[in-house]
């Protein structure tokens, strides 16, 4: 069994600060941090080589050189090893240019061992879209199956997989063909404390790196910011609501004020 | 490129039922092809749903394409999408929405890939540069604090999935004419590579706050739990659903399916009492297009009054208790305030 889990280098947008003059992100504010729901995928593929007692996991990560660091952490969790594609040639992609840059790797990966599985993360904490595992899927020609929430039952023998896949108020049961592709919701697993062993795994780690270079077959019109069909047109901050009429006076009076504004919009209250 | 004409919405159903962000779709890509002088076109895929087509067109639809079939009975990213791409390579439109749910981001996202084009995830804001013809989908990044405008000007169609609850739907007309195009499509259960084996519904979940009409929330401001009680009779006076902050939620007054905002639901209520709520953007973005905003503060200069439509500076503490006793009095007095 071998899987193999994207993950991405993300700002952690709880703490990033925008800049109010040039509404600009500080991104020295914000540490770079493993993306949390990529965290799970790692987890999850754990889980899943642990239950079947064998199994090889690799991480897979796009950007610039220091996010060698979400590959490690992804080891301390984890994972066997890791590869990073870096390159200027893939700088400034939107999800369709991420998606084909990662198949890439990928293709080059299972030319030396044959991928049975790739998790992803549900979305990026940056970008919030969750377009690049879908995207990824269908470059590959597997099925996806996103917002998955539990990993049943995985037969080898078979090849397939049984999973939940959340949906608006409940689960789906789904069973897919091996190899798929999932992407993760934060509620599939929580994050183990990492064994002494890997993370002095970790902190000797040295990923694969590749560049452009590395990988075959590549159609560079479809990377980076010359393969991005969308581009951000423009930056702003929403025009501030003016806000309404304050009710004056003492408390008696604003509840009465209140109570004659209610009557007056009696028919807001009806239902639907 | 301008062999692509028509916006098209992905109208998505769930046993025989239709999403509500879709019909809010319909409202928003009305507008758009009026602007554009094209017809709006919605995409209906399922089993034994040719009934909804006429609900499609009461919604804004000029044209509806249905794919009636048992391969299609539930959603899967394989036969919908098989689908979507052979409508949209025949067709062509030129704009395409979708809602984002968790099926239309997983249908938009592989659509997106096979037709090669540009797609913008979670929009808020639409409108079109009529000239161009060029879609501009707009959204919030990083937590709400600014607004990007996502173009996509050298490939068609242009999509985007849309956020539920910020689109409004237009009033329907059941006796709006329109056009019902039935496509077939050759596909069989043999060739999925997936399979729904069963869909569980969770019943557990008490409180349905997306549906409310009507909802009190309250924030820290409210002090501690008990006082906290307060925003629970109010509620049940007026007849409402009780909501609350993340801060509410994480001190454990709420379970998280009562928390409004960023990180919870994000409503559209008829009423929204926002009590103790400061209104940082987080919460401010799960609420601010309800219809009626009431606000209660103690700080005048708080975030929350930009966003009400009355606002009042006090203690909610002596507040709420006076505006229950007089609702409960208006009730008693004979029904003419009866809210529920």
């Amino acid at each position: 069994m071998h899987i193999v889990v994207c993950v991405k280098q993300v700002p952690d947008t709880k703490i990033i600060k925008i800049n109010p003059k040039t509404n600009t992100l500080d991104r020295r504010s914000a540490p770079a941090i493993l993306n949390p729901y990529d965290a799970h995928a790692v987890q999850e593929a754990v889980k899943i080589t642990k239950t079947i007692g064998k199994g090889t996991i690799s991480v897979l990560s796009m950007g610039p050189p220091q996010a060698v660091a979400v590959i490690k952490k992804s080891i301390e969790i984890g994972a066997d090893r890791g590869f990073l594609i870096s390159d200027r040639a893939f700088a400034g992609a939107d999800t369709l240019a991420t998606s084909y840059a990662l198949s890439k790797a990928l293709e080059r990966i299972s030319k030396d061992m044959p991928v049975d599985l790739i998790i992803c993360g549900k979305h990026a904490i940056d970008g919030d879209t969750g377009q690049v595992g879908p995207g990824i899927a269908r470059r590959l020609d597997i099925p996806p199956v996103t917002n998955v929430i539990e990993v049943s039952e995985l037969n080898e023998g078979e090849k397939t997989i049984l999973i939940k896949r959340k949906i608006t108020n409940g689960y789906e049961l789904i069973q897919a063909q091996v190899p798929c592709l999932l992407t993760v919701e934060k509620e599939i697993n929580s994050i183990e404390y990492s064994p002494m062993p890997n993370m002095i795994k970790a902190a000797r780690y040295e990923p694969v790196i590749w560049s452009v270079n590395d990988l075959e077959e590549v159609d560079r019109t479809q990377l980076g910011l010359k393969g991005s069909p969308t581009i951000v047109g423009k930056m702003f901050t929403p025009p501030k609501p003016e806000g309404g009429k304050r009710l004056e006076g003492n408390a008696e009076e604003q509840v009465k004020q209140l109570m004659e504004l209610l009557n007056d919009k009696k028919e807001l209250f009806v239902s639907r | 490129m301008d062999e692509y004409r028509g916006v098209w919405v992905f109208i998505e159903q769930n046993d025989g039922k239709i999403e509500g962000v879709s019909l809010e779709l319909l409202g928003a890509g009305r507008k758009l092809a009026d602007k554009l002088d094209v017809p709006l076109s919605g995409v209906l895929l399922g089993y034994e749903i040719k009934s909804l087509c006429q609900e499609v067109i009461a919604y804004g639809a000029d044209q509806v394409y249905v794919i009636d079939h048992e391969v299609m009975k539930d959603y899967r990213t394989e036969s919908y999408m098989k689908a979507v791409i052979n409508l949209a390579e025949k067709y062509k439109p030129e704009i395409f929405l979708y809602g984002a749910t968790s099926n239309g981001k997983d249908l938009a996202s592989a659509v997106a890939t096979d037709l090669s084009t540009g797609l913008t995830a979670d929009t808020t804001m639409l409108d079109v540069e009529v000239d161009k013809r060029l879609l501009e989908a707009s959204r919030p990044a990083f937590g709400g604090n600014i607004m990007a405008t996502i173009l996509c000007k050298k490939h068609r169609p242009q999509m985007a999935t849309v956020r539920p609850k910020v689109m409004k739907a237009l009033e329907p007309d059941p006796d709006r004419q329109g056009e019902v195009i039935e496509e077939a499509i050759t596909l069989s259960e043999d060739d999925m590579r997936t399979k729904v084996i069963k869909i569980v519904k969770d019943v557990t979940k008490k409180v349905n706050l997306a549906d409310a009409h009507v909802v009190v929330a309250g924030g820290k401001g409210m002090g501690d739990l008990q006082n906290f009680q307060l925003i629970h009779d109010l509620a049940d006076a007026i007849g409402a659903t009780v909501g609350g902050t993340r801060d509410v939620v994480e001190a454990g007054w709420l379970p998280h399916e009562q928390q409004v905002g960023q990180t919870g639901e994000t409503i559209t209520p008829k009423v929204y009492f926002a009590i103790g709520i400061s209104g940082a953007i987080q919460h401010v973005v799960g609420m601010k297009n309800s219809e009626f905003i009431i606000a209660i503060n103690k700080d005048p200069d708080a975030p929350i009054f930009d966003v009400a439509t009355y606002g009042i500076v006090g203690d909610a503490l002596e507040i709420v208790p006076k505006l229950i006793k007089e609702l409960k009095e208006a009730r008693e007095r004979g029904g003419e305030m009866s809210y529920v």
